[in-house]
């Protein structure tokens, strides 16, 4: 078992013909992913490694039946291809494209909502059920299957700690990365609700950042609700307020969203929380 | 992006916001003129990207167009927060007789925009919000619909506005509204907005925050940038697509990935800071990163005095080891540092990138397994050297 997706999940990819967009479907495919094919506007009838290119979604989803898909396109045309894809009945998008204009997501985050479509992200590495399907650009080698549920704001910090887990054999059930933007579709909280109601997930390795509230939200959440136990790093102890420190999220203003007051959420909560992301495999062991 | 205080108003006037009839002057002459011209009292305001200018003496009540311009020639050059005013803002003195806060800005968790309003103005709202945050009231929008009529009539009944400026701030509210979604705002704040002694409203100070994201389609925001309060290296790295921030540490960070990048600084900081050492920069050097960026990211690194030692931390994930060694290595010959270098690299053709760099045989080159044992050595051999 596993959360939001497994062997079952047919993919298609927005932007399948892109650098980027075609460089991860090949993966994914060799990872054993299920690519039911993708879209690019004005190149509907060409084919990407034996699978069928589509002008629309709608058309793509009418022919191959996919019930997830992946968004690679760029930022300025990322919301509406979001909103393509709800439009078209998938239920579950995943967007990795960074630089989304905020009132372009807030959009795109109500049009899903009101279609009953869950995103993943923006400007996130996915979703991987390691040994079954990945949706994404988290690299094969970074887990193992087993039964940690990861949820993420960052990619390659989710690597290191995927990493250093599999190294102390510890494996993953799935890796879930939800996006260090300042508006995301699936939260902290959302995630979490899915690993405690998982039967194959034991535990759960948390991984913030500095800037917003959500893992003050997800310390209530951990406090009243989950069983599970949950082990947390929280990155940005050393960034000064007011600057923002890449992710267009990741900034402590006006005395919140710090690194210290959501670590002291956390703990108060009962996670245990690692002051160095190589110190998370002994705390799930 | 910020923009300044005359930037933010002469933009709400494009959306029929009423301003003050104020200019900006860059000599303590235009001043002058501007004083006279506008005749009465005057207020001489220095425009810089910091808070609590009042405070610090950037801000001046002149009785006359003498004493403004004696003002400006005080103010201007004034350093402020380690910014230097360059630009006063001449207004003329509004008679207030109630000060109010009004502001739109995204609201993360619920991803929509927040209107928040205060008959409480003109002190600082993240204070108000401590204090008394049942005196503002906030709404928020749904970003499909937009702002509607009866939101206005809420937030003004609630907040108490006087009924007889309904109308009015109805208008005011709905072109910030529009200011702040036509110019793709992260924030759009009067404060104070006034009622003056004639009974009409007046927005006094103001505050715009872009979305840097969106800048692409806002050309004409994007002409008022005013970097002069950035430092040089963090518009280098701008201009080469490289994320860098300057910090005060001894130790460079050259990272792939904004979380990874935060995390490293934060591992030299926990090695270090018993003995006073910490990052020097946050740099994230993206998901490619060709040598050519290798070496610009490390130039820029290198151009702060301060950094003792350069730390590498990358996972390849998507980024191969073997073409960030082959990156270091370029920008190594090429800029030639003689501080020493930790690095670390893990993930994807890692064997193939650490032979890359053994073979090369630098001096000060030091190796690291771990995220630990590179912050460790890092912290190491900037002691050594101290």
């Amino acid at each position: 078992m596993s959360i939001l997706i497994d062997k079952s999940a047919r993919v298609l990819v927005q932007g399948i013909t892109g650098r980027q967009g075609g460089f991860h479907a090949k993966l994914m495919m060799e990872y054993g992913t299920d690519v039911a094919g993708g879209v690019t506007p004005g190149k509907g009838g060409e084919w990407f490694e034996g699978k069928p290119v589509f002008d629309t979604m709608r058309m793509a989803v009418a022919t191959t039946n996919a019930d997830v898909s992946l968004v690679t396109v760029p930022a300025r045309f990322a919301a509406d291809a979001i909103m393509e894809a709800a439009d078209a009945g998938i239920k579950l998008v995943i967007c990795l494209t960074e630089h989304i204009p905020v009132s372009d997501m807030m959009k795109a985050l109500a049009f899903c909502k009101r279609r009953g479509t869950r995103l993943i992200g923006p400007n996130c590495p996915g979703l991987m059920t390691p040994g079954q399907a990945k949706v994404g650009i988290i690299p094969a080698m970074v887990a193992t299957p087993g039964n940690v549920g990861v949820v993420s704001k960052s990619g390659t910090l989710t690597y290191e700690v995927g990493f250093a887990m599999k190294n102390h054999g510890i494996g993953i059930s799935t890796i879930v990365g939800i996006g260090g933007d300042p508006v995301i579709g699936t939260t902290f909280v959302d995630v979490l609700e899915l690993f405690e109601n998982d039967p194959e997930t034991e535990k759960v390795a948390l991984l913030g950042e500095i800037g917003g509230s959500a893992e003050i939200v997800a310390a209530d959440y951990i406090k009243n609700a989950m069983t599970k136990p949950v082990a947390a790093f929280v990155a940005g102890r050393s960034a000064p307020p007011g600057k923002r420190m890449g992710h267009a999220g990741a900034i402590v203003d006006g005395g919140e969203g710090s690194a210290e007051e959501k670590i002291l959420a956390l703990e108060a909560a009962g996670a245990r929380v690692a002051a160095n992301p190589e110190e998370i495999p002994g705390l799930l062991a | 992006m910020k923009l300044h205080e005359y930037q933010s108003k002469f933009l709400f006037r494009d959306f029929g916001l009423p301003i003050p009839q104020g200019k900006v002057a860059t000599n303590p002459s235009e001043a002058y003129d501007i004083a006279q011209e506008l005749g009465g009292v005057v207020v001489v305001k220095a425009q810089v990207h910091v808070g609590g200018r009042g405070k610090a003496g950037g801000v001046k009540v002149a009785q006359n167009a003498e004493e403004a311009k004696r003002h400006a020639a005080s103010i201007l050059g004034m350093d402020i927060k380690g910014l230097t005013v360059e630009r006063v803002l001449i207004d003329p003195g509004a008679d207030i007789q109630q000060e109010i806060y009004l502001a739109i800005t995204n609201d993360r968790g619920a991803g929509k925009p927040l209107i928040m309003a205060s008959m409480e103005g003109g002190m600082d709202i993240e204070e108000l919000n401590r204090e008394r945050p049942d005196a503002i009231v906030r709404e928020r929008v749904d970003p499909i619909l937009g702002l509607r009529d009866y939101q206005m009539t809420y937030i003004a009944s609630a907040m108490g506005m006087p009924r007889a400026l309904w109308t009015s701030f109805g208008r005011i509210l709905s072109g910030l509204y529009d200011c702040y979604s036509a110019s793709d705002a992260e924030l759009a704040e009067i404060n104070p907005l006034v009622i003056t002694g004639e009974g009409d409203l007046l927005a006094v100070d103001g505050k715009v925050i872009i979305d840097d994201n969106a800048l692409f389609r806002q050309p004409a925001l994007t002409k008022q940038r005013d970097t002069s309060g950035e430092p040089d290296s963090e518009r280098q790295a701008r201009d080469a697509g490289i994320t860098y921030i300057k910090l005060d540490g001894q130790i460079g960070c050259m990272v792939n990935g904004a979380g990874l990048a935060m995390t490293t600084m934060d591992m030299t900081k926990l090695y270090g800071d018993a003995d006073g050492i910490g990052p020097a920069n946050f740099l994230d050097i993206g998901g490619g990163a060709s040598p050519e960026q290798v070496a610009a990211a490390l130039r820029i690194i290198l151009s702060d005095d301060n950094v003792k030692c350069v730390l590498f931390n990358i996972f390849g994930g998507i980024t191969r080891c073997d073409e960030v060694a082959r990156g270091i290595l370029t920008a190594y010959n090429e800029v030639n540092p003689d501080v020493p270098m930790v690095i670390r690299l893990q993930g994807t053709n890692a064997a193939a990138g650490n032979s890359i760099i053994s073979e090369a045989r630098i001096p000060h080159i030091i190796g690291a397994e771990t995220l630990t044992e590179a912050a460790q050595r890092a912290v190491a051999a900037v002691k050594e050297r101290s």
